[in-house]
């Protein structure tokens, strides 16, 4: 084996087993999080393998960085009051989550029907997945949905800031 | 090629991390002492010698390996012990991409001195980072410590705020010399420019040929002055060091985040401070100050003036000597800076620390931004 691929497969592993960690840490949602940390890192290292550089980076940055930094910082301010889910809720999430996980079982088994392709030995192009290819696709052949993406941002944050300011009114 | 890596990891850790962190703490008490009129650390001696004090550091490391490494009754034990490592690494490994020199050519071998150079080596460092966060946010959560946790909120409050800053504030950078390699940018700033250049670009005045000689180094912080300020004051605020501790505020909240540490976990995170001091005197050195270059002298200069007594390979390596020791000297400059602002300033307020973020930096960093791009549009268009 060479080193791309032992390195594959270790990050495979990794990735798979904080996964896990993720969901089955019902006790501990700090511990939750933090194997969603893991997980994030070691789905960047596949991406580097790949030569998405900059998508590897960004998973670190933005994934690993900085949202579950706030998923942390909700369960830190959760945990000072003790809060617990309404008991009488508890059915619908549940028939929610199951829901949700036969569509996403169906689609896997609707994938995999036919098969994996064979893999392939391909080259990527020079320069691929640099900061310099992303910027260029992204603001010629997908600027309208970089704008559209944008519009939907600043509505959030417009909406996170009235809700905010109606609770200090 | 990996022992190569090998080899420059090492020098790196032996270098700054073991040979320049503790005497940074040297620096930072004498600097104390100095600016507040004190005789200051100078009571660590082995028979009677004290070297100025310089003992102090190999005391400390011998008080903290001895003393007891408590974790506190109700405490989460394995985030507890894991909190310092995560915070001590992601110091360490940001070195990887900085450059301490740039490429030499010894007949055929090519040398260059940095231990990686990817095309996203600013970015490699703002991820890692990132990752640094959680380092202090996990101390503060698992310590079972009200105290702590505020620290902990603190913490990662400012340093996501000051992240986003962090990175608009050196866009201005990356769009002049149109690189994220660490290396590239050092060596673009290795040459010079017309200071009154800019009248021809912005006013279509024609400069005399015989003011050609008042040139700058083309170093970032004369293309990006206020891009250097936002950036100093950004990343100082991400290393949580005073003026911006307000995640350890002892007049408030005790010691924040590493209140329940001892021994040497809390020298982790007080090492992983001073280390990331280094980090920043670095990465602004080679963002903003020329990176290893000499200002005035291209490295083809310095080459060919020694070359011409001596063979080409000595002039190489007298070279190299040569940038090594001027980024180890701008390195010098900007700890001592961060120090003389660490012992000048008073802590912030909470809120002033969020407003200058929010409020300030960066609406100003997108400005910059902007101007950056006009002006650039300009001189391009005019030659």
């Amino acid at each position: 084996m060479t080193v791309p691929v032992v390195l594959f497969y270790a990050f495979a592993v990794l990735a798979v087993v904080s996964a896990l960690g993720m969901v089955l840490n019902v006790r501990n949602t700090v511990a939750s999080a933090m194997n969603l940390v893991v997980t994030m890192i070691a789905l960047a290292g596949i991406y580097l393998l790949l030569e998405a550089y900059l998508v590897a980076v960004v998973q670190i940055m933005v994934y690993a960085g900085a949202i579950v930094v706030l998923f942390l910082f909700v369960v830190m301010l959760l945990n000072l009051r003790h809060d617990t889910f309404a008991p009488g809720r508890q059915w619908l999430v549940k028939a929610g989550a199951l829901l949700l996980s036969l569509v996403v079982l169906s689609e896997l088994l609707r994938l995999f029907s036919g098969g994996l392709p064979a893999p392939q030995a391909v080259l990527a192009p020079a320069g691929f997945g640099g900061y310099r290819q992303v910027g260029i696709a992204l603001y010629t052949d997908y600027v309208l949905l970089v704008e559209m993406a944008s519009l939907l941002l600043l509505a959030a944050i417009v909406g996170a800031l009235i809700l905010a300011k109606r609770r200090i009114d | 090629m990996p022992v190569e890596v090998i080899v420059k990891s090492l020098f790196i850790l032996i270098v700054v991390v073991v040979g320049l962190a503790p005497v940074i703490t040297w620096i930072e008490r004498k600097q104390s002492a100095v600016m507040q009129d004190r005789i200051g650390a100078n009571r660590a001696d082995v028979a009677g010698i004290t070297v100025l004090g310089l003992l102090h550091p190999l005391a400390d490391v011998i008080k903290l390996l001895a003393k007891e490494d408590v974790v506190p009754t109700g405490a989460n034990r394995v985030m507890h012990q894991l909190a310092p490592m995560i915070a001590a690494v992601p110091a360490v490994i940001a070195y990887a991409v900085i450059p301490f020199g740039g490429v030499y050519t010894f007949g055929d071998w090519k040398l260059s001195l940095v231990a990686a150079d990817p095309d996203w080596g600013l970015l490699y460092i703002f991820a890692i980072g990132s990752i640094a966060t959680y380092g202090s946010v996990l101390a503060g959560w698992a310590s079972n410590n009200n105290w702590s946790l505020l620290g902990g909120l603190r913490v990662s409050a400012q340093m996501i705020s000051y992240e986003v800053t962090m990175g608009l504030s050196v866009v201005g950078v990356f769009m002049i010399f149109g690189t994220l390699k660490l290396t590239d940018m050092a060596i673009a700033q290795d040459q010079t420019f017309r200071l009154l250049g800019f009248l021809e670009v912005l006013f279509g005045l024609q400069v005399p040929v015989w003011l050609d000689w008042l040139r700058l180094p083309g170093w970032g912080i004369f293309y990006q002055p206020l891009g250097f300020v936002m950036f100093l004051t950004a990343i100082m605020a991400e290393n949580k060091r005073p003026p911006f501790d307000m995640p350890e505020g002892e007049s408030e909240i005790i010691a924040g985040y590493h209140l329940e540490y001892s021994g040497m976990r809390f020298g982790l995170f007080y090492m992983s401070e001073f280390i990331e001091v280094i980090v920043i005197a670095g990465l602004v050195a080679t963002l903003f100050l020329g990176g290893w270059s000499v200002p005035y002298l291209s490295q083809e200069t310095i080459i060919g003036a020694i070359a011409g007594p001596f063979n080409t390979e000595f002039a190489t390596g007298l070279c190299m000597i040569v940038h090594f020791a001027c980024f180890m000297l701008k390195v010098i400059v900007m700890i001592w800076l961060q120090m003389a602002l660490r012992w000048t300033l008073p802590r912030f307020r909470y809120d002033q620390v969020m407003d200058l973020c929010w409020k300030i930096i960066l609406p100003l960093s997108i400005v910059n931004i902007f101007v950056t791009g006009a002006v650039m549009l300009l001189a391009r268009g005019s030659s």
